[in-house]
């Protein structure tokens, strides 16, 4: 793709992750989750096929309607090679008319008409978020398949080898073809419970892109976009438009909204007190909001709707001063109730430190049970650190900072903690 | 439920004569037919036949080329399909778009279980 010029090449990289997601979730129907990996070969396959002819002959005025034909045509060279193959299942009164030459290329371009596509994409989200997966490998798999990443960017990302990434995703399929899982969007009784699965990925995978504790970049923009994009797509579906997932995305487009203010040219992390808020994109704060208020039905709240209110407060601060720590310190109170767990009791102390002051802060942070676990947890470190250094306790401060320095794997949370140090030493 | 196999025969010069726009709403009827069956479970199999072939003869083997029979007797393509008996079977075949045409031919034939 090289020899593309630029915005064409921004252009076809942008296509190309948005369609392969699609073609990727049709053809894994048609073929069946336990030939997911015949289904990534066409995908693979077209992509390529596009990268060359496009490069000689410019894009196509409508390069999906072009990426669809070309892999339309390769899944019918598939099903006809696999006809009589007892890895392809053709026993679906509607899968059974890709056998005959009759009806093979009507059967297969039904397949692919735009009203189903939709509802493929949701079922792929589900398979992949299977509860017999474990989390690693459900994001894992969404990010290969649903995302278009390859295994080298999927490496990148968790601060992995391709090999362990690989081995991953290896596992995941042989599950898919032990299991002759079907590719079913859950019945009324399982959607909750499976959709809560999702998001759970979903936000997880989010947190890999906005805080990149794995990784040398601090914001991985694409990671961002895909998980918002998978957010996206559940709020629009009628089968899961449950109030946690508008929550969700309202909580993404809040966070997402200060990504230009957090690094600064170098890529060195800009804590919030110090943010130029005007960065902040005003739109996707907007957006947030509209996703709020449809969030706002049924009976129960749930964390992402507390962590979504929290983040509206500081998005609606116009300067750090502005900001109503109380109101958040009541949003993490509820937040701890609901949700126990360090990262919010943590979140909770430093709503406190600005509420109270560092002293009583370090007070409070006493008392919370289940230290053993904090203390393996950088931000605990970081916290101290910055209460200790409040209080003026340097030779603590100092420590704290070296301990999280130590725990961190973000080579750029590593920088701002030492640049902490010095501010210390001076 | 048995299995009846339908063989198409027939149809070749009314097929011809065709404008395309009437071969693609002829082969969309067939389409529809065989869609229908399989909706109703009743679809097991079925594939167009090319017109060349060979015919091998007899305890020599001989290989030659054809059959070469006249349009309306060379079997054009089969289906096969469940039914319970014969009148079902024969309400399949008559949805059949080859019928459409004066000379089209389905030949319906059960298929027979053999006792061993």
């Amino acid at each position: 793709m090289s020899s593309l010029n630029e915005p064409v090449q921004q252009l076809a990289d942008h296509l190309f992750r948005n369609e392969s997601k699609k073609m990727v979730s049709v053809l894994t129907k048609i073929f069946g989750i336990e030939n997911l990996e015949a289904a990534e070969d066409v995908v693979q396959d077209t992509l390529l096929q596009a990268m060359n002819v496009w490069k000689l002959k410019g894009i196509p005025n409508n390069p999906s309607g072009w990426l669809f034909r070309v892999a339309k045509n390769k899944a019918i060279d598939v099903i006809r090679r696999n006809k009589y193959s007892v890895q392809f299942d053709f026993s679906d009164n509607e899968k059974i008319l890709l056998t005959s030459e009759y009806t093979l290329a009507a059967t297969m371009e039904n397949f692919w008409k735009e009203e189903f596509i939709k509802d493929d994409l949701l079922r792929m989200m589900f398979a992949c978020c299977h509860p017999e997966i474990s989390k690693e490998n459900q994001i894992t798999l969404m990010l290969k398949t649903l995302c278009g990443f390859s295994t080298a960017e999927i490496a990148k990302a968790f601060l992995t080898n391709e090999g362990t990434v690989s081995k991953r995703l290896y596992r995941t399929k042989e599950f898919f073809r032990q299991h002759k899982i079907k590719l079913v969007i859950p019945s009324i009784d399982e959607i909750k419970n499976r959709t809560d699965s999702v998001l759970n990925a979903i936000y997880l995978l989010f947190n890999e892109g906005y805080n990149s504790t794995n990784s040398e970049e601090l914001i991985r923009k694409n990671v961002i976009a895909e998980a918002m994009m998978l957010c996206k797509l559940l709020t629009e579906n009628d089968h899961t438009q449950q109030p946690e997932v508008f929550a969700l995305m309202a909580l993404m487009c809040f966070h997402s909204a200060r990504s230009d203010s957090r690094l600064t040219a170098e890529g060195e992390i800009i804590l919030l007190p110090m943010q130029d808020r005007k960065k902040w994109n005003s739109r996707l704060i907007d957006q947030g909001n509209e996703y709020m208020n449809k969030a706002a039905f049924g009976n129960i709240v749930s964390a992402y709707h507390i962590e979504a209110a929290i983040a509206y407060e500081h998005c609606s601060a116009k300067f750090f001063k502005d900001t109503n720590w109380k109101r958040i310190l009541e949003y993490y109170e509820w937040l701890c109730s609901i949700s126990p767990s360090p990262i919010n009791e943590l979140n909770k102390n430093v709503a406190f430190m600005e509420l109270y002051g560092a002293e009583k802060a370090l007070k409070e942070l006493q008392l919370i049970n289940n230290k053993k676990k904090l203390e393996t947890y950088y931000l605990y470190h970081s916290l101290l650190g910055e209460i200790y250094s409040r209080i003026h306790n340097l030779s603590a401060a100092k420590e704290h900072f070296e301990t999280a320095m130590r725990l961190t794997h973000s080579e750029t949370e590593r920088n701002l903690l030492k640049n902490k140090i010095l501010v210390l030493l001076n | 439920m048995k299995e009846f196999l339908l063989l198409f025969r027939g149809g070749e010069t009314e097929m011809a004569d065709q404008s395309p726009e009437q071969s693609q709403a002829h082969m969309q009827r067939w389409m529809h037919w065989m869609t229908e069956l399989g909706k109703q479970g009743k679809f097991v199999g079925a594939q167009p036949l090319a017109k060349t072939g060979k015919t091998i003869t007899g305890d020599k083997k001989v290989v030659s080329d054809g059959p070469f029979m006249e349009g309306k007797e060379i079997v054009g393509g089969y289906l096969i399909c469940k039914a319970n008996t014969y009148d079902e079977a024969i309400e399949i075949a008559n949805g059949c778009p080859l019928l459409e045409y004066n000379d089209g031919i389905v030949e319906v034939r059960e298929v027979h279980e053999l006792k061993m």
